[in-house]
């Protein structure tokens, strides 16, 4: 049960970038977030509820796009997309590969909209 | 208006474990940051490691825990210096929380610090603290099937203590498929089992943390 933190944690970069536009309220929040990341997104969800309420933040949606596990194995020279946790390569399973999107926990756009 | 931007949610941490591991390196301080589930061993592994690094390195952990002093107070009797943070319900330490536990300690004093992580086999992957290292506790009693289940701490973790062996003749758990299955979540790991009671297998370990930290002060 870390999402707490990491909703904090959201929230004010969500605040700082938002901080510019004086008065505006945040309707729309874009998450990317890697299959391997711990993170629940309902629990997420919950806790960001809790910690915008009463903010410019409050009832904002959050959007959670799943990264899929993808490794590149040094052999093959090629990406996989992989549902397994196994850091094997799924053609020629060897073991010298590497993570490339995973471990997502990122924002990548939010939506304003101005306080006038 | 959309405002885009591609920002990781945990860089405020990361930020500060930065600072932290580049504190540790100029003090020349090897840190692990060592994690595991409830009851996996975390304390009675360092008390034991205490024990037969004396002499040979000079220590000092800091506690992670929910609540309580006990595991700082278990430490703090071997005589080196344990400083306890309470998390107050979270369910991991994080960089700033370490920060404030460096603050007590004399750094000029330690070669090799332990961070035992609060006991949990999910959270404390997520966030780096500053640590030189990642060390995974995890017993056979809590079952064979870990690795699967919560692939992230094996994927990070840098050694993995398979402890409580002793206790194989009375419990079902497949060393082997614990093994193969550790390993294809992450080759590079390093497996050594142990038993805290017995003292089978703490040599390895031992020999791990030697060889990655330096004795000064002599």
């Amino acid at each position: 049960m870390h999402e707490l933190g990491i909703a904090q944690s959201l929230l004010e970069i969500v605040e700082q970038e938002a901080q510019p536009y004086a008065g505006a309220r945040v309707i729309r929040i874009q998450l990317r977030i890697g299959k391997l990341s711990t993170v629940v997104p309902d629990a997420l969800r919950f806790a960001f509820d809790a910690v915008t309420r009463g903010g410019m933040a409050e009832g904002a949606a959050l959007e959670i796009e799943e990264v899929p596990l993808t490794i590149r194995c040094r052999a093959c020279e090629a990406d996989f997309i992989v549902e397994d946790p196994f850091m094997i390569c799924p053609h020629c399973g060897a073991a010298d590969v590497e993570m490339v999107s995973g471990r997502e926990l990122e924002i990548s756009s939010m939506e304003i909209c101005d306080g006038d | 208006m959309e405002i885009k931007l591609v920002k990781d949610i945990l860089q405020a941490n990361e930020v500060i474990a930065a600072q932290n591991k580049e504190l540790f390196a100029q003090k020349g301080i090897y840190v692990i940051n060592l994690m595991g589930g409830a009851g996996a061993g975390k304390t009675t592994l360092l008390e034991r490691t205490i024990e037969r690094l004396t002499g040979r390195r000079r220590m000092a952990v800091i506690e992670g825990d929910i609540a309580t002093s006990r595991d700082a107070e278990r430490i703090a009797a071997h005589g080196i210096p344990a400083v306890q943070i309470n998390t107050g319900g979270e369910c991991h330490l994080d960089g700033n929380m370490v920060r404030g536990g460096i603050g007590q300690l004399d750094l000029a004093g330690i070669d090799l610090l332990v961070v035992e992580n609060v006991g949990n086999l999910v959270c404390p992957a997520e966030f780096n603290i500053g640590e030189d290292a990642k060390a995974m506790i995890s017993s056979v009693a809590e079952g064979d099937d870990k690795p699967l289940k919560y692939p992230l701490m094996f994927q990070v973790s840098s050694v993995l203590l398979l402890n409580k062996i002793d206790l194989l003749p009375h419990v079902a758990f497949d060393v082997e498929r614990f093994r193969a299955d550790a390993l294809k979540v992450n080759p590079r790991l390093e497996i050594i089992p142990i038993s805290c009671t017995t003292g089978e297998g703490l040599d390895g370990w031992l020999r791990w943390l030697e060889e990655r930290s330096g004795k000064r002060g002599t």
